[in-house]
């Protein structure tokens, strides 16, 4: 497809809007927060379903228990907060309560990763994608702009189980056309090329696109796939595009342990081992500081994946 | 309450008791103190109290009482109980702690046992599910009521508050919650491990309905839990502290934090055994 701009918002407002077109079309769907509405965009399913909204008040533990058990009876919860307070501060409940429970809620995160910016380390959560995807039957997903946000969203309440939707607070390009079908599982071919496979979820997605119209310049092809779902993998296309392109490089806005770049490299290792690169944060927590100050300094800019794929070619 | 009704009930009692130092004895393996001391509480519950239907087992329950065991580790009371009112065969509990069974050392939705609607074991999380459970049934316009056990050691927990406050706030009132108050967990009396302080006014203070009962006696119990459901539907969670002996109708296993999780040996389980009538026939 042809990747261009066609606007700028923050992931987080394509869950706002993909929940109030749930509101509107599934009866079923009801919402909760833990005092973070505004934050997560949820005011206008508040105000329109106020009677399927959930203000749990600073309470996260409850807030998911609470969405465990009103899924019997039939209601799809869909919980909100911050990421960190989505996974990390509630691992157990989410273990016991909603994944060994096989409970059908929906846990919807923002302000993911280092993007967060200003508040700093303690908020800024680079480990829940590894933390969620090893929880069997777990699905993980991080869309990369407004409109898959949106559809991920939507997409999400067909699919009957838990589900980690991770999502992020800055604006940043909309460059997924709007009628573009989201499919759990399904990953989305980019751009075709030949010399390396750059596999990115997430915020990481439009510097990866950044990164391939630099790479063209200087006459390499890249093959650049959106993994919008973690977990289940789409293992065929992943493996379909290393057969042609033999290296790898993979971008995410998270710790390399337990990201997506180890799920990939775990699925080459045990197929076809390529020589792989890993745009990611390396053992380390964030800081305060502007977005886009902190995406260069811990190396998550579209510069560190062109010096990435240079290095990767290199080992082919 | 009629004399007989009363015999009938302690008579389901003693089977339950059987049934539970038998599981615990056979696996050499499970949690026979506070299982024995509820098994009052869980008769009542199961044969009188509720309105629910074993087979088919729906996992929604609308139209059904529910209950939900946070305190997931005195699984022998809940799965001979839920085995002799029919929600899956007798013979089943000759599994319990096997490799292959469907009765987990906790309870657990994840191999299908009927009567189970979440997994429990982690202490503190079963009232925000029940909370769950009432929300959804006021959303479906359900009249039934949703029940819970706690451990009093379990009251520890952070997220039992969190709850405590939410239900009280939000007026979840078609939940009956139970408090097992037998006074002991693991490492001793609950006082010396980490008092609870007053604890009626404790959930007073949340905001709660409070009654206190002795959990096992089942007059007493029965007329509580009665209590309890015309409370329902006036704005306020309840909470019933019920007074219990861990280890109840086994002699040597009474008024010791020892039996929390500790299975009698041969001898000792012949001596249980001679205590309890049995009623209903062993698995």
């Amino acid at each position: 497809m042809e990747i261009k701009i066609l606007g700028n918002k923050d992931t987080r407002s394509g869950f706002g809007d993909g929940l109030t077109y749930l509101g509107e079309n599934n009866p079923n769907v009801v919402a909760l927060c833990a005092d973070l509405t505004g934050s997560l965009k949820m005011g206008d399913f508040k105000n329109k379903f106020p009677e399927r909204f959930f203000q749990v008040g600073i309470a996260e533990a409850n807030m998911v228990g609470i969405a465990a058990g009103l899924t019997i009876g039939g209601k799809i919860p869909f919980t909100g907060t911050f990421a960190n307070f989505s996974t990390s501060r509630v691992y157990d409940q989410v273990r016991q309560s909603i994944a060994y429970s096989n409970k059908n809620v929906k846990l919807c995160a923002s302000h993911a990763g280092l993007t967060l910016g200003e508040d700093g380390a303690t908020h800024q959560v680079l480990e829940d994608i590894g933390m969620m995807k090893m929880l069997p039957g777990m699905t993980v997903i991080n869309p990369c702009d407004y409109n898959q946000t949106k559809a991920a969203t939507i997409a999400i309440a067909d699919h009957n189980g838990p589900v980690y939707l991770r999502f992020g607070r800055p604006k940043v390009p909309i460059f997924i056309p709007e009628n573009t079908p989201f499919e759990i599982g399904k990953a989305l071919l980019l751009q075709e090329g030949t010399d390396v496979s750059i596999f990115a979820t997430g915020h990481l997605v439009w510097e990866a696109v950044e990164a391939a119209k630099v790479l063209a310049e200087n006459g390499i092809s890249v093959e650049l796939i959106n993994i919008h779902t973690i977990k289940p993998l789409d293992t065929n296309s992943i493996l379909k595009s290393v057969a042609k392109t033999k290296c790898v490089v993979t971008a995410e806005e998270h710790q390399i342990a337990g990201g997506m770049g180890e799920s990939i490299a775990q699925l080459l290792a045990s197929n076809s081992p390529a020589p792989i690169e890993f745009i990611a944060v390396n053992d380390k927590f964030g800081e305060s500081g502007k977005p886009a100050d902190l995406m260069k300094k811990y190396g998550l800019h579209s510069s560190n994946i062109i010096e990435a794929t240079h290095r990767v070619l290199k080992r082919k | 309450m009629h004399k007989e009704k009363i015999n009938q009930l302690n008579a389901f009692s003693s089977q339950i008791r059987r049934d539970i130092v038998r599981m615990v004895h056979a696996q050499n393996s499970g949690h026979p103190g506070g299982s024995l001391g509820c098994v009052e509480f869980f008769t009542a519950l199961y044969i009188e109290v509720m309105t629910h239907q074993p087979k088919p087992f729906n996992m929604d329950g609308n139209n059904e009482d529910l209950f939900f065991l946070s305190n997931g580790h005195i699984s022998p009371v809940f799965y001979a109980t839920l085995a002799r009112t029919g929600y899956f065969p007798i013979e089943e509990l000759n599994t319990f702690r096997m490799i292959d069974s469907r009765l987990q050392g906790h309870p657990t939705t994840h191999e299908g046992l009927p009567g189970v609607r979440v997994a429990s074991g982690s202490l503190g999380q079963g009232l925000s599910v029940a909370i769950g459970a009432a929300l959804s049934k006021k959303a479906n316009n359900d009249k039934s009521i949703v029940y819970t056990l706690h451990g009093d050691g379990e009251l520890q927990e952070g997220q039992i508050w969190e709850a405590a406050m939410y239900a009280a706030s939000n007026k979840v009132d078609n939940l009956i919650s139970t408090i097992d108050y037998n006074g002991r967990q693991i490492d001793g009396d609950v006082d010396d491990v980490l008092s609870l302080g007053n604890l009626k006014s404790k959930w007073l203070a949340f905001g709660w309905d409070v009654l206190e009962t002795n959990g096992n006696n089942i007059e007493e119990l029965m007329s509580t839990l009665e209590t309890a459901k015309t409370k329902t539907g006036k704005g306020k969670p309840i909470m019933i502290i019920m007074e219990t002996e861990m280890g109840f109708g086994v002699d040597f296993m009474m008024g010791s934090h020892k039996w929390h999780g500790v299975a009698p040996n041969d001898e000792q389980l012949e001596v249980a055994l001679n205590q309890l009538e049995e009623s209903l026939g062993d698995y």
